[in-house]
C-alpha cells in the first residue's frame, strides 16, 4: 500500500445488531473480493472482545500488534496491519486482544479509523453484535454502513433496531444484505419474502447470498469463498455485492423467482399455490 | 410441511408460516418503533373512544385503534364506523367539557391517521441525543 490516496476512502460499517447472522463472513469475503477488484481494502475487527475475522480470513497465527498498540504509539501502524498473503491489497487491523484491560472509546476508533483511511480505498469495520458500547464504538467511526440480516423475525426485528441508531447517527448510505436466502422455501411462503424484508426495512437491498454450504466448507479452511474464484452461489453473491459498492450496475434477482424455463416456472406456480415439495 | 399443515392449507384454514411472519413483525416493530407498549396502547385506546363517542355513537365492536407501519413511518390509525352524530344539546355540553366554545363539525371524519411525531429513528439531525 503506498501512502498516496486520489478518493477520500469508503468507511462502510458492517452490523446486524442479530449476532451469528453473517457479519463477520460478509467482511471477510467482501474484503477480498474488493481488494481482488484492486481495491486496497482495509478491513478491521471491532470486536475485539470475541475477535473472530483473523479466523476466517486464515491470519489467525500472524496477529502480533493490535489498535491498541498503534494508539498508545508503541508501534507503527503499518506493524499492526496484517497484509493477507495470497491478496496483497487486503489487510487486517484487530481493534484488540480479549486480555486488555482498557477498552477503546468512540475517540480512539476515530483516530484509528482515520489513520487507515489514509492509505486505502476501502475500509470496512466488522461491527460486534448488539447495540452496546462495541456497536456505539464502531458506528462512530463510519460514513456509510451495510445491514446484513437473515430472513427470520428475531434477525429483521435487530436490524430494525440498529438502523434506527444508524439514522440517528447521521451514517448514511445505509444497505441491505439479505444472507442464507432459501429459494424453495421463500417460494412456498413458509420463509419472509425477499420484498416482504425489504419493505420492512425499508432499505436498498445490495446483496442477495443464498444458503450455502461451501461457507461452512471455507470457514473451515480460513479461506474466504471469493479468495480462490470458487463458483458457489454464495462467493458469486459476495463478488457482486463488491462490485455493486464500486458502482456497477449488477441487477439483483429474485431467487424464489428467478426459475427458468417453462417446466421450472410450472413446478414454481405449483409449489406456490399448494405450499408443497 | 406435514401433510396436515398441507390439508389445513388447502382448506385455507392456515397461513403460509411467512405471511405470519411478516404480520407478526410489522406489529412487534410497530411497537419498537414508537416505544408504545401493548398497555399503553390499550389505554389509549380505550381514551380516544370516550373522546369520540362524547361527539358521535360509535359501533365499539366493529372500532379499530392500531399502529401501522409503511417505509419507516409509524402512523396511529383508528377505524371508527359512525352509528350517527349526537343530538345538538349533547354536542354543546360535550364541547364545553373539553372547554371549547362552539360545537364541532358533527360530519367528523370516519377515518383519522395521525403520523406519530418524534419518533426517535426518524430524526435527521446527527447533532441529536442519543435515544438510549
Amino acid at each position: 500500500m503506498d501512502a498516496v490516496t486520489s478518493a477520500p476512502a469508503r468507511i462502510i460499517l458492517i452490523c446486524s445488531g442479530k449476532g451469528g447472522v453473517g457479519k463477520t463472513t460478509l467482511t471477510a469475503n467482501l474484503g477480498i473480493a474488493l481488494a481482488r477488484l484492486g481495491e486496497r481494502t482495509v478491513v478491521l475487527d471491532a470486536d475485539f472482545g470475541l475477535r473472530n475475522l483473523d479466523l476466517l480470513l486464515g491470519l489467525e497465527n500472524r496477529i502480533v500488534y493490535t489498535a491498541q498498540e498503534v494508539l498508545a504509539e508503541t508501534c507503527r501502524l503499518e506493524q499492526a496491519l496484517v497484509k493477507h498473503k495470497q491478496e496483497p491489497n487486503l489487510a487486517l487491523l484487530p481493534a484488540g486482544n480479549p486480555r486488555m484491560l482498557e477498552w477503546l472509546t468512540p475517540e480512539d476508533m476515530q483516530r484509528i479509523v482515520a489513520m487507515v483511511a489514509e492509505r486505502a480505498d476501502y475500509v470496512l469495520i466488522d461491527c460486534p453484535a448488539g447495540i452496546e458500547d462495541g456497536f456505539k464504538n464502531a458506528a462512530a467511526a463510519a460514513r456509510e454502513a451495510i445491514v446484513i440480516t437473515t430472513p427470520e423475525v428475531s434477525a429483521v426485528r435487530d436490524a430494525d433496531r440498529v438502523i434506527g441508531l444508524l439514522n440517528t447517527r447521521g451514517v448514511a448510505p445505509v444497505q441491505l444484505v439479505l444472507n442464507r436466502v432459501r429459494p424453495r422455501m421463500m417460494a412456498s411462503q413458509e420463509m419472509l419474502g425477499v420484498d416482504d424484508v425489504t419493505d420492512i426495512l425499508a432499505l436498498p437491498l445490495v446483496g442477495l447470498v443464498v444458503e450455502d454450504e461451501q461457507v461452512i466448507v471455507s470457514t473451515n479452511r480460513g479461506e474466504p469463498l471469493t479468495l480462490n474464484g470458487n463458483g458457489s452461489p454464495a462467493a458469486k453473491a459476495y463478488q457482486n455485492i463488491a462490485r455493486r459498492l464500486r458502482g456497477e450496475d449488477i441487477p439483483l434477482e429474485d431467487p424464489s423467482k428467478a426459475r427458468k424455463g417453462l417446466r421450472a416456472r410450472l413446478m414454481n406456480k405449483i409449489r406456490k399455490t399448494t405450499g408443497l415439495f | 410441511m406435514t401433510l396436515f399443515d398441507f390439508i389445513q392449507r388447502l382448506l385455507g384454514r392456515q397461513k403460509p408460516s411467512g405471511t405470519m411472519a411478516k404480520e407478526r413483525l410489522q406489529l412487534v416493530l410497530a411497537h419498537d418503533r414508537s416505544d408504545l407498549n401493548p398497555e399503553l396502547l390499550e389505554q389509549m385506546r380505550r381514551e380516544i373512544l370516550e373522546v369520540v363517542q362524547r361527539y358521535v355513537e360509535i359501533d365499539i365492536e366493529e372500532g379499530d385503534v392500531s399502529l401501522e407501519t409503511e417505509d419507516r413511518v409509524t402512523a396511529l390509525v383508528a377505524n371508527l364506523p359512525i352509528k350517527r352524530a349526537r343530538p345538538l344539546p349533547a354536542l354543546v355540553a360535550a364541547a364545553a367539557a373539553v372547554g371549547m366554545a362552539q360545537a364541532p363539525d358533527p360530519e367528523a371524519p370516519q377515518e383519522l391517521a395521525v403520523p406519530l411525531a418524534g419518533e426517535p429513528t426518524e430524526d435527521p439531525s446527527p447533532t441529536a441525543a442519543d435515544p438510549d
